[in-house]
């Protein structure tokens, strides 16, 4: 196998905030824009005599995520403690779960390019978080700690090898940014370093002799924080491999050089060494003894389990069996909950009504609703539009009651005003006229006066049509329905 | 009969009855600890002017009317590892932290200011706890009231000095492998290490956090149920704190005057082995003599684990817990910080090396040694597996008796500067005392009688977990047998 042919086999480990009131181990809030050490107690300053205490909130928000990507609960989780020195570390280690974590062995699909893979979870666990240490730019030798970070309830979900591209790589974060923000575990915003990303990355390069696969030495690079530095910093990883393992095809295994630690320089879009295997540290892991294990009571994990929603992989599934949208379509529509939510409510509200598809409303959904969201940058529970006023609008279109670009005239209406569809179709006399009667009239004059184009749509050329209906509608102040104004030029003309 | 003869049972007494104050009971302590600190050196610190403050700030709450407390404004010392937020640093005998002053209060002294005491100080200890002497303190050692050329025990042999010579009634001590049972017994006090989980730990400087324990030392069985029963319960600062629901806290007075009636008393022959002092032994086996003389049933039983196992076990797991809680202790956020050093590491580096002795620091080392990679299965993981042994032994004995008795301390108080050259022999002076500490279970020490060079001798009663109530009874039976508590010692005497 040469080094063109050799297969990225791709790892992620994501740290993500839980979306908790206070703190892992103490009742200080989380905050994100809160002065230096202004959220800080004995506790998470790691004083002398103080004692941790779980945050149950983030116990079970971990362990909502665990559920949602499928992992096995056991029925026993214990905390440990990882010792390294470092001054954002007030304690010098940090309690986290070793060997014993509270989710393992699940699974996450991801769609990438309509087709989708399957990623497996080996593990989700939880830990705190250190705080941060702010380097003076006035170029002096100090540094400052700032501790309103330390000790917010992260949660650490680490994937088998099951990724095989940059593109793939992101798109996992993106998957499991969106479950995570699903089922309410965490915000995820990335601006305010609330995921980060650490991909392991090797290249698989045939098998040996014992017919057990090679691998070039993993690289793990640390503290990724956008997607767009995940996809950069793997491709440029998975290029690094292929070029080194080009070089030298026989020296570059694995086993003879072990994994080694890197940084992303996002400005120059290079990786490089921070720590190589002989430098890896010792953790001198031991289960903490600050803390009692995590034994679930009998049935709270169902209880948990019973509580989270469809997860989007599933939901995205559902849409296009159940409502017969295209894939691209379902994608759209259940990225967000709650937008998938909505939509499911406008479904329903026409479930006897043949006259209104699923796709109907989809497209709406997509069309007027997302657009709406785009435009002022909010989330669909802000709207102030219910599904009922959409189903309604939708409903009046497919009767023919007002024309398509009307009901979205009505919706941007019914949202600054707070009536309901009827009346603003009522108050502001926006129904069309369907009636042939009325319109047979309206059609003559258009035909008398037009005899160009009429000539040209009775000769057979439908694109006539087009100048004919706008005149008619016109002439009604846009309320004439095409639909009806069309028939009646084909019987007049073509009849 | 000076105030500070007078047990704490009776000062508190005297003190809601109204026939004392608590300014007359503190300004006595004061005084006392004016007179002997210089010789027996109890207190790591002491606040005089804060203490006089606080008794009469409690002298006029009780003028006026109001409830003060459970203690009603007796004095009390607790050890320097226990956080106070006051002018007083919470030093824990070590250079590292001592100028650091705690932002909060433990649970204990929470609780301790809540019922109305009055803390005159903080008691000398060994440094972070580690070590049986009170020798290895930054403020210098203490001495023992009972012969001041010896040592008090340790590591909380400021306390039982200070409650032994009379400096204050009642003080709080910690135990992680013996550090209250047996300076209460080099120093013929009352010293019991609660159940694990009795006490909560929160504001306690953690030496091994699964060992420590905070407990009292007092003259009398009375004296130390009386302080137990102030700081005992549950927090939910400290996990590790049993919830009232699993274990309610009984009134340890009520029935501490009714014998345990019949009594089985265990004798584990492991007690009695090596390295017990023939005269400690002799005042031992005749208390326990005394107890059948009274109809206790004799039984022997077996702790095959409980003395050489606990001991080697012990030594691994303290130390694997003290490296890690230590680590903190590195000259970035607060305590000593090296004056001069090239980089961050350099510094960590340079104030740990200034900061901690070198008791401390052979356990940092033996601890990082025991947990690191390779080497954590076979060490830690396997003194874990033993530790269950431990309490296997002491279930299985408790199915047959109601408490256990020996010594608690395999020799009488020793000289200053004996032993510390020695770490070894330093170790084995928690050999009858680390078991019921990897069992997690109650022990007592209590003053048995005196060697022939008149050295305090006492004797260790150990008992299931959260049976502190029948612990005291049981002490307190064995108590009324003697008139070891009315004892003065020599130091009390010389400057009476």
């Amino acid at each position: 196998m040469t080094a063109a042919d050799a297969i990225p086999t791709i790892g992620m480990e994501v740290h993500l905030h839980l979306a908790t009131r206070t703190k892992m181990f103490c009742p200080c809030e989380v905050a994100y824009d809160a002065p230096p050490n202004t959220r800080v107690c004995p506790v998470c300053l790691g004083m002398p005599g103080v004692l941790p205490v779980m945050n149950g909130k983030a116990v079970e928000l971990a362990v909502r995520m665990a559920v949602g990507l499928g992992c096995r609960i056991p029925d026993f989780a214990k905390w440990d403690r990882k010792h390294y020195y470092y001054p954002d570390l007030p304690k010098n280690y940090q309690i986290s779960e070793y060997d014993e974590p509270l989710g393992l062995g699940g699974h996450l699909d991801v769609e990438l390019d309509g087709e989708t893979f399957r990623v497996g979870i080996t593990r989700v666990h939880l830990e705190e978080d250190a705080g941060k240490l702010v380097h003076a730019e006035d170029g002096s030798n100090v540094s400052e700690v700032d501790l309103n970070r330390t000790g917010t309830p992260l949660l650490e979900v680490v994937s088998e090898p099951d990724i095989h591209s940059a593109a793939q790589a992101r798109a996992y974060g993106e998957a499991l940014r969106q479950l995570a923000v699903y089922l309410g575990v965490g915000y995820c915003n990335m601006q305010l370093g609330q995921m980060r990303f650490e991909p392991n990355i090797s290249l698989k390069i045939g098998e040996g002799d014992d017919g057990a696969p090679r691998y070039t030495p993993i690289t793990e690079i640390k503290n990724l924080n956008s997607f767009r530095s995940v996809q950069r910093a793997v491709d440029f990883e998975i290029r690094r491999h292929r070029d080194e393992l080009a070089a030298d095809p026989d020296g570059y295994r694995l086993e003879n050089l072990g994994k080694s630690t890197r940084g992303w320089n996002d400005d120059r879009g290079v990786s490089f060494l921070q720590r190589s295997k002989e430098e890896a540290h010792d953790y001198r892991y031991f289960p903490e003894p600050d803390l009692v294990p995590f034994v679930p009571e009998p049935g709270w994990v169902d209880e948990v389990r019973a509580s989270v929603p469809e997860v989007p992989a599933d939901r995205r599934r559902r849409f296009v069996e159940q409502y017969g949208l295209p894939e691209s379509d379902a994608a759209v529509l259940t990225a967000e909950r709650y937008v998938a939510d909505f939509y499911e409510d406008v479904v329903r509200l026409h479930e006897r009504n043949e006259q209104v598809t699923p796709k109907t409303v989809a497209n709406w959904v997509m069309q007027d609703v997302m657009r709406i969201l785009n435009e002022e940058n909010i989330g669909i529970s802000e709207i102030r539009l219910t599904p009922g006023s959409l189903a309604e609008v939708i409903g009046k279109v497919e009767q023919g009651l007002i024309s398509r670009s009307t009901g979205s005239e009505v919706l941007v209406k019914v949202r600054r005003t707070g009536k309901t569809p009827t009346q603003v179709i009522e108050e502001e006399n926006l129904a069309q006229t369907s009636d042939a009667g009325q319109l047979e009239t309206v059609v003559d004059e258009v035909i008398a006066e037009n005899p160009g184009p009429a000539q040209e749509f009775a000769d057979g050329k439908d694109k006539a049509v087009g100048r004919l209906i706008g005149m008619a509608k016109k002439k009604t102040g846009g309320k004439a329905n095409p639909k009806v104004v069309r028939d009646l030029l084909v019987k007049k003309l073509r009849g | 009969m000076s105030i500070l003869d007078r047990t704490a049972c009776d000062l508190r007494d005297a003190l809601r009855r109204g026939d004392l104050t608590s300014t007359e009971v503190t300004e006595a302590c004061l005084e006392a600890i004016q007179r002997l600190e210089p010789t027996v050196h109890a207190f790591a610190s002491t606040d005089p002017d804060a203490a006089r403050a606080r008794a009469a700030e409690i002298d006029r709450r009780r003028d006026a009317g109001k409830d003060v407390g459970f203690l009603a404004g007796l004095p009390v010392a607790v050890k320097d590892n226990m956080a106070t937020a006051d002018a007083l640093p919470t030093a824990c005998g070590s250079r590292i932290l001592r100028h650091w002053r705690a932002p909060y209060n433990a649970h204990v002294v929470e609780r301790l200011l809540a019922e109305g005491a009055v803390i005159v100080g903080k008691t000398n200890m060994d440094e972070f706890a580690m070590g049986s002497s009170t020798e290895h303190s930054c403020f210098g050692p203490t001495r023992n009231p009972w012969d001041t050329d010896r040592v008090p025990g340790g590591s909380s042999g400021g306390s039982a000095a200070a409650v032994a010579a009379r400096l204050v009634p009642v003080a709080l001590g910690s135990d992680t492998g013996g550090s209250i049972r047996q300076p209460a017994s080099l120093c013929s006090v009352v010293g019991l290490k609660p159940t694990y989980g009795r006490v909560s730990r929160y504001g306690l400087v953690a030496f091994a956090s699964s060992l420590d324990q905070i407990g009292p030392l007092a003259r009398t069985v009375g004296d130390a149920a009386l302080l137990l029963q102030a700081v005992a319960g549950h927090d939910p600062r400290d996990s590790t704190s049993v919830p009232a629901s699993d274990a309610p806290v009984p009134d340890y007075l009520a029935d501490l005057e009714t014998p345990v009636e019949p009594l089985r008393i265990g004798v584990p022959k492991e007690f009695f082995g090596e390295g017990l002092d023939a005269q400690v032994e002799r005042v031992v086996r005749d208390a326990i003599a005394t107890c059948e003389g009274l109809g206790a049933e004799i039984v022997e039983v077996d702790l095959p684990h409980a003395t050489d196992y606990a001991i080697a076990t012990y030594y691994i797991v303290a130390p694997s817990e003290a490296s890690s809680n230590l680590a903190r202790y590195d000259g970035v956020h607060y305590g000593h910080r090296a004056a001069e050093a090239a980089d961050m590491i350099d510094m960590m580096m340079r104030s740990r090396s200034e900061g901690f002795g070198d008791e401390v620091k052979r356990r940092i080392m033996l601890g990082t040694f025991a947990l690191s990679a390779g080497y954590y299965d076979a060490y830690y993981k396997k003194a874990l597996q033993v530790r269950r042994l431990v309490r296997q032994d002491f279930d299985a004995a408790f199915e047959r008796c109601d408490c256990l008795m020996g010594p608690a301390s395999p020799t009488a108080a020793f000289r200053l500067g004996e032993r510390l050259d020695d770490p070894l022999a330093m170790y084995l002076s928690d050999l009858f005392t680390v078991g019921a500490s990897m069992a997690g279970i109650a022990g007592v020490s209590i003053p048995a009688g005196f060697t022939e060079g008149g050295l305090p001798v006492g004797l260790q009663i150990l008992s299931g977990v959260f049976t502190e109530d029948r612990l005291l009874r049981i002490a307190r039976m064995v108590e009324r047998t003697g008139d070891w508590a009315d004892r003065r010692p020599p130091v009390c005497e010389e400057s009476a």
